[in-house]
């Protein structure tokens, strides 16, 4: 289905951790080196490993940011249960168990000398990261925050401009991303997405309504992350080439599609 | 050191092959294991028409093990054919078909469309918790899995294996219906029915609500169980259930397994299988076992 772009073999590493910090309530911004970073696309995932084996499964995490050159890749992730909590305790030079790259990323080919907005919410902005990093053509962020707790504001502000919204109104437009783009009248020839399934929602519709291609980066609960087990699965309007059943493996044909092709 | 196993005839170059419904037909895990140094590969189960599967989420983790219910998602035996035997064929290993029906008469025409395959083994899943029609209805009850079991050897150029469902009172008497039916092997167990609610949101962490549970949760109930099969019947036992190491592998083995299986650990780590194979080498080399078989059923009190 998805076919951004090539995949290049997965493998478990051994990795060493450079740096981990807190940079909003819960936000934790870890950096660590594999030669992973060498060949990881914008949009694609990478899973760790718990340590503790009661939390069985890897969690899979979007990739926010690389240096291709010298081994370094950025995640920054939520708290949200006992695997990223764990995760939020890691310090410079822990060992860690990673599982990657996985899935495949955002279309960049298609960002060739155009405009393009990256829409994201909350812990989707992550990813808009390297993709706007690598981008080939303009770029404008419009992401949305529950408050002013704007993280990764300056990282987003070097690549393109930034335009808030926030649900309690204390920075930017008070409402959601798509109230920020009407009020600002903000166009582009091509969106990338990545954020909750109701922000996904709106902008698959926006997208619809302007004629817009838009490329959504979608999340399920996983087990294998490699497509095997069949665990996260998304509704799709053509059959699926895996299963030929209108479901669609997130973790190996996705994470991200264009958002015709998936039913939401 | 001999690690050869032979099931029903069917030679295995060791004992170790994957669960079926962990390790897809083996695409996806190719990246990470030779498929060549495998006993065998259990595919994901096949049915004779695609299935769809359940709603998600599909899988939910639980402490020390996971719950899913897939429920049997896959393209059906035409794109089986076409797509995954081939590509299984290209390894030496040993290809076990899973299959699944909502009928008899599902599960005898992809048995019938195995016939002039190059499949080793047909395993035969009556015992999925997940899905509404078929599966376990047939293998939680002794008398329904005798006669599916008749049927489906009636029509089968393989071996069958009959994979049973822990989710019952008396594996002993489950494991001698099929035995009694005519099934070459016995495989077990499939997952254990379990539930999760997550409280914060106050609902069902499934949306099929009840789930398969699997991983290294439910080792000693799948390895009391493989015990009780084969003080029961004379074929052949394939174990699993929460296999993580060579440790694990040996205990089902000693327990009277002749082969095992990797399930959820796969997911846990990629390379499990390869780990237990060299791990089970390890252990007869410091035991000085020279034949894997003098391990099969060998504790005692």
């Amino acid at each position: 289905m998805s076919e951004f772009g090539q995949n290049t073999a997965k493998s478990k590493q051994e990795v060493f951790v450079i740096e981990q910090k807190e940079i909003a309530p819960d936000i934790f911004d870890l950096w660590i080196e594999t030669t992973m970073a060498q060949h990881a696309k914008a949009g694609q995932f990478i899973s760790i490993y718990p340590k503790d084996k009661s939390t069985l499964l890897p969690r899979p995490i979007s990739i926010c940011e690389v240096n291709r050159e010298n081994d370094r890749m950025r995640l920054v992730y939520r708290v949200q249960g006992a695997g990223t909590k764990e995760f939020s305790s890691y310090q410079k030079g822990d060992k860690i168990s990673i599982l990657g790259n996985l899935g495949n990323g955002f279309p960049i080919e298609k960002t060739k000398e155009i405009k393009v907005m990256m829409i994201a919410g909350g812990i989707g902005i992550p990813p808009m990261l390297q993709a706007a990093k690598d981008a080939l053509g303009e770029v404008i962020f419009v992401v949305g925050y529950r408050d002013s707790n704007l993280f990764l504001k300056e990282d987003m502000e070097r690549y393109g401009q930034v335009v808030i919204a926030t649900e309690d109104g204390s920075y930017g437009t008070k409402g959601n991303v798509i109230d920020a783009i009407r009020e600002q009248k903000i166009s582009a020839d091509v969106i990338f997405s990545c954020g909750p399934m109701p922000m996904l929602k709106a902008v698959k519709q926006y997208a619809q309504e302007q004629g817009i291609p838009a490329y959504i980066s979608l999340e399920e609960r996983m087990a294998c992350g490699v497509g095997a087990c069949l665990g996260c699965v998304c509704k799709t309007k053509e059959v699926d080439h895996h299963s030929y059943v209108h479901n669609t493996r997130i973790c190996a044909d996705g994470p991200v599609f264009d958002a015709k092709e998936v039913e939401i | 050191m001999n690690t050869t196993i032979k099931i029903a005839g069917i030679e295995m170059k060791n004992p170790v092959m994957t669960a079926s419904g962990t390790f897809g037909s083996g695409m996806e895990y190719s990246e990470f294991v030779d498929l060549n140094r495998l006993g065998g590969v259990i595919t994901k189960g096949v049915s004779n028409v695609p299935w769809v599967g359940n709603p998600t989420p599909r899988v939910a983790e639980t402490y020390g093990g996971m719950l899913n219910a897939i429920g049997l998602q896959n393209p059906g035996v035409d794109v089986f054919l076409e797509r995954d035997l081939p590509f299984l064929n290209q390894f030496h290993t040993v290809s076990v078909i899973n299959v699944c029906g909502k009928t008899v008469e599902d599960y005898v025409e992809v048995v019938e469309r195995m016939a002039d395959t190059s499949i080793g083994m047909l395993e035969i899943n009556v015992s999925c918790p997940n899905v509404k029609e078929g599966a376990i209805a047939f293998g939680q009850n002794k008398e329904a899995l005798y006669h599916i079991t008749k049927e489906i050897k009636a029509k089968a150029k393989q071996p069958v294996i009959m994979k049973l469902s822990p989710n019952v009172t008396d594996i002993g008497e489950m494991a001698k219906a099929a035995e009694a039916a005519g099934a070459d092997a016995v495989s077990l167990i499939n997952t254990i029915t379990g539930m999760k609610i997550d409280i914060h949101k106050r609902m069902f962490a499934l949306a099929n609500k009840t789930g398969g549970l699997s991983g290294p949760a439910i080792k000693p109930v799948a390895v009391r169980m493989v015990y009780q099969a084969a003080q029961a019947v004379k074929i052949p036992i394939i174990g699993m259930g929460g296999i993580a190491t060579a440790d694990d592998a040996i205990e089902f083995i000693l327990a009277g397994a002749s082969g095992v299986c990797v399930g959820a650990m796969n997911f846990v780590n990629p390379y499990t299988t390869i780990e237990v194979i060299d791990g089970i080498e390890a252990y007869m080399k410091k035991y000085n076992v020279a034949d894997i078989h003098d391990l099969i059923g060998a504790v005692h009190s």
